[in-house]
């Protein structure tokens, strides 16, 4: 049983992947995230797990540079985030934000930030993700899946590194559940480290290669998904799965 | 009064050079000082909106004050500047119709800067997460939602072109009224209306109108087509 939690930091940067330490954050006298540090490989799928208002999203938010923590310190491959270094790594949001264009335009909006000029990449993503031949139609009428699903391309679209997605299949439809999961194992085997926050017990065991699990804001366990998903290290982990399992 | 208005038709329908003129003129003007207030209106709209700074509620405050401005005011301090003894008298400008595009300009400027700053700034509240973790630049932020508003903003340039083409305390001060140079729409309406002669005055008030509708008409179906495509 692998155990990330206290891996030393004498390796290579490359070698390094995610790393939090002693992230802390509150607001209006509240604990929302407390004192939690992690190490997570720099290849594979994390999953983040943990009940409705755990703080995954924070996390999720702290970790991508968008929120700043009280305390504590984020570093992705031995630096820290910056705006630049952000450039590098893409998120999806639970509830895509799409702009209020094309679909195309959409895409191409991420590929102009990021510098790229390739005509023929946007199709091939549009095409990945299903939606091929809906270049010009209006993104914000496109069906929730749909736009998950282009919100999916957009963040594909710069190449990154490191690519967050907050419950990216929450109330989606079969197909497009299926579609984005199998392009999240594509993108892990080309060396792209993705985070997943998920509650889907089950998309968790298909996908993840380790588990970070939270309740109230406290990081409980982080785990090789093996065995998180038969021994679980926190009673509260296993006190969640069981619900999972009963459900 | 029904003779008035009969003559009123006349002319409008006649297509008078005189009317015509005027009609034109006051068009230049109200299009031109738009489309400049426009440009600085909105990009002072979208620099607020996207800016968090100490003393921005102050400058909020100014701007919402500034819309408004009694045009009669804006007149007198164009004059002052323009006139011969003022600091851009040298310019020659005063009477002509470029004064009154300036002193247009300076009205309507505060209500694009107050309107588009409002409509952007809800528009990054839902973009802004997205844009940061696109590491977008400020500038590229601007022009995002710029474009993204352009429905919006349409029908805030068209508030600020109403107000100017409306509006004659400011025209009449620094234009004069002057024909075949300076006279425009409310002004000759003004005029017409005080030396008597109704008919003009009536003609000018309907092409007005007509203006008015005919524009927020188009306004309303671009924006409607725009709202069905989910893109207002
Ligand atoms: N900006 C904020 N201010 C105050 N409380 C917040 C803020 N954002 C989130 N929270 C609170 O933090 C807790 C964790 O939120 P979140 O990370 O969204 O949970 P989840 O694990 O469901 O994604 C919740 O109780 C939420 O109400
Ligand atoms: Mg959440």
């Amino acid at each position: 049983m692998r155990d990330f939690v206290d891996m030393p930091d004498a390796r290579t940067r490359h070698e390094q992947g995610l790393t939090l330490s002693g992230i802390s954050l509150s607001r209006n006298g509240t604990t929302l995230l407390n004192d939690i540090t992690c190490a997570l490989p720099p290849s594979g799928i994390t999953a983040v797990m943990g009940p409705n208002g755990a703080g995954k999203s924070l996390l999720l938010r702290v970790a991508h540079g968008l929120i700043d923590a009280d305390q504590g310190l984020v570093l992705w491959q031995g630096d820290a985030v910056t705006e630049e270094a952000r450039k590098a790594q893409a998120m999806v949001f639970q509830k895509p934000v799409l702009l209020r264009r094309s679909v195309e335009a959409n895409v191409d909006f991420a590929l102009k930030v990021a510098g790229i000029r390739h005509p023929s990449l946007r199709d091939a993503l549009l095409n990945r993700v299903g939606l091929k031949g809906r270049n010009k139609q209006p993104a914000r009428l496109l069906s929730g899946g749909e736009q998950q699903r282009l919100a999916l391309a957009r963040a594909l679209a710069t190449n990154p590194k490191l690519l967050f997605l907050d419950e990216p299949t929450a109330s989606l439809d079969p197909t497009s559940a299926r579609m984005i999961e199998d392009i999240l194992r594509e993108e892990r085997d080309a060396g792209t480290k993705i985070v997943l926050v998920t509650h889907d017990v089950p998309q968790a065991r298909r996908l993840a290669d380790d588990v970070l699990f939270l309740t109230s804001g406290q990081l409980h366990c982080h785990q090789d998904a093996a065995s998180f998903f038969q021994t679980p290290d926190s009673p509260e982990a296993a006190r969640f799965l069981a619900g999972h399992i009963l459900n | 009064m029904g003779d008035a208005l009969h003559l009123a038709g006349q002319l409008v329908l006649s297509g008078d050079p005189d009317l015509w003129e005027i009609v034109l003129l006051s068009l230049r003007v109200s299009l031109i000082a738009t489309l400049i207030a426009c440009i600085i209106g909105l990009a002072i709209g979208s620099l607020l909106a996207v800016s968090r700074f100490r003393g921005r509620s102050a400058v909020l405050v100014v701007i919402n004050a500034l819309m408004g401005l009694p045009p009669v005011v804006v007149g007198l301090i164009v004059y002052l500047n323009l006139s011969r003894s003022g600091p851009l008298g040298f310019l020659g400008l005063l009477y002509t119709p470029t004064a009154m595009i300036i002193a247009q300009t300076i009205l309507i400027t505060p209500i694009i800067a107050a309107l588009s700053r409002q409509i952007l700034e809800d528009l990054n509240h839902e973009y802004a997460e997205q844009f940061r973790s696109f590491g977008l630049s400020r500038i590229g932020q601007m022009k995002a939602l710029l474009w993204d508003g352009r429905f919006a903003l349409l029908t805030v340039a068209l508030a600020g072109f109403g107000r100017a083409v409306a509006e004659v305390g400011a025209v009449i001060i620094v234009g004069g009224n002057i024909d075949h140079l300076t006279r425009v729409m409310t002004t000759a309406i003004a005029l017409e209306t005080s030396k008597g002669d109704l008919p003009l005055a009536l003609a000018l008030g309907m092409i007005l109108l007509t203006i008015a509708l005919v524009v927020n008409g188009f306004v309303q179906s671009v924006r409607s087509t725009a709202t069905r495509a989910a893109y207002a």
